[in-house]
């Protein structure tokens, strides 16, 4: 004998828990799971704050991710009280101890006057472009919308700079900013891949515009054709989420980690040379910054650049796309971001070594407070001068 | 035996070894050994009085030996030395 829908229904009801939306409010932010089990327009209309999104067709697939505890709490709801109720039912057939159903849905919640976030949504062509971030659920919508509201300003259009701008773009961070005073040359080509051999001669900072908005026409490039130096530093960097540091000497790194402790932003910094990168976080308070772990800079003849000693084209695209990971992981909050450790790779012998990095309680900066780091000592170091003028 | 890795800006002084064993109790022992049996890396490795350049970071293992008892730090024969240069090139 066939059964109705509506009877299966009521049916499945009187074999789970429901609560009402009036009990149900008493739990938000008492340790409760929201499941909206909703469609995805219906979520982006309005849903129970801090409620967690899985339409119901993908609940068997996403609900370990999201609900990893089968002794979790958790309050299921729908429009009105329905699709819920069978999604409580496959939940408790999954092994879920304590799962209620709505009853009335989130129609029930609104009409009894409970609070309710509307998300900022994404374009449909958005949802589409970043549709594989929002199947992960570290990422998901609200990773994304991070993405697109983050600022970052990366040092460097050339060899770390290249890969780290082609995936932040990809990525869609909404507006990245590029330092670089520098043109296209013959010789960038070789691991600067985000230029290209018609655009030699061009500004760095439009080479490396044209291919992002190529990638992703919704990221803002903000361009800064000019050198760091003491005079600029601080109104450039400022107002930037993240820094992406791909310098290539050592007065603009110590300068920049002194301006990104004053003004407590973090910089996920690289350094490479030959077959050897090196990478950390520098997270202002939080953590160890540059000077703690190099309190002065080796002496031009132990420091020698790219320039003069070379370095293997796929190396900047190994460490710049590991620093495009950590940026990504400081916006979206995901993960533990490589603050006080220092990365070590090695490309001739494939190896990995993880070195700790101690906060100095007598560095010169970050032992200090903000507003005590004058103007006049960022950047410098002993022997400044005299390292400047080996340099050239 | 300790295993000291040479970064590649000392290697030229190292005959082009990444990694050379040295004999040694303490990190200043294992490094003077090195210096010993490399002359050229002793005047980048140690300062005009014996200390470390500050120039210079040395791990004992995965630790930064200032956090420890620098040149004092006792070395084991399983123990790794990384001698780490500051790098800028981007």
């Amino acid at each position: 004998m066939s059964t109705s829908g509506a009877e299966y229904i009521r049916k499945i009801k009187s074999e789970i828990t429901e609560v009402d939306p009036t009990a149900a409010h008493e739990l938000v932010g008492d340790g409760v799971a929201f499941v909206d089990v909703r469609e995805t327009d219906e979520f982006d209309r309005g849903h129970v704050p801090g409620a967690t999104h899985i339409p119901r067709g993908y609940l068997e697939s996403r609900i370990d991710g999201a609900v990893p505890d089968r002794n979790q709490h958790v309050v299921l709801y729908c429009a009105s009280g329905q699709r819920s109720a069978l999604a409580a039912k496959t939940l408790e057939e999954l092994g879920y101890e304590h799962v209620e159903s709505m009853t009335g849905g989130f129609t029930l919640w609104k009409d009894r006057g409970f609070e309710f976030d509307v998300p900022r949504t994404l374009s449909p062509e958005q949802r589409e472009r970043y549709s594989r971030h929002m199947l992960v659920p570290e990422i998901g919508p609200e990773g994304q919308q991070k993405l697109l509201d983050a600022k970052v300003l990366l040092l460097g259009a050339g060899g770390l700079g290249s890969p780290t701008a082609l995936y932040l773009a990809a990525a869609g961070v909404g507006t990245i900013g590029i330092v670089d005073d520098d043109e296209v040359d013959l010789s960038n080509l070789q691991r600067q891949v985000i230029h290209t051999t018609d655009r030699i001669g061009t500004p760095k900072v439009d080479s490396a515009q044209e291919a992002m908005n190529a990638i992703n026409p919704d990221v803002e490039v903000v361009k800064y054709q000019t050198r760091l130096d003491g005079s600029n530093i601080m109104e450039i960097i400022e107002g930037y989420d993240v820094i992406v540091d791909g310098a290539d000497n050592f007065p603009t790194r110590y300068l920049l980690n002194d301006a990104s402790v004053r003004l407590k932003i973090p910089v996920v910094s690289a350094s490479i040379l030959g077959f050897d990168g090196q990478l950390s976080v520098f997270a202002p308070y939080d953590g160890p910054c540059y000077r703690c772990l190099y309190p002065t800079p080796p002496p031009a003849e132990l420091a020698p650049s790219c320039g003069a000693n070379g370095v293997l084209g796929v190396l900047p695209g190994t460490m710049g796309l590991l620093q495009a990971t950590e940026v990504v992981k400081l916006i979206v909050g995901a993960g533990e971001p490589l603050i006080g450790r220092l990365l070590l790779y090695e490309a001739l012998g494939a190896t990995f070594t993880e070195l700790k990095v101690r906060r100095d309680p007598d560095c010169p900066i970050c032992s200090r407070e903000p507003d005590e780091i004058s103007d006049q000592e960022m950047g410098v170091f002993p022997d400044y001068e005299a390292f400047c003028a080996a340099a050239g | 035996m300790a295993v000291v890795r040479i970064p590649p800006v000392l290697r030229p002084s190292t005959d082009g070894a990444k990694e050379v064993n040295a004999e040694g109790d303490s990190v200043g022992d294992v490094l003077r050994t090195l210096a010993q049996t490399h002359p050229s890396t002793e005047s980048q490795l140690f300062a005009d009085g014996g200390d470390l350049n500050r120039y210079v970071n040395v791990y004992l293992n995965d630790e930064d030996v200032r956090v420890l008892d620098g040149l004092d730090t006792p070395v084991g024969g399983d123990d790794i030395l990384v001698i780490l240069p500051a790098m800028a090139g981007g």
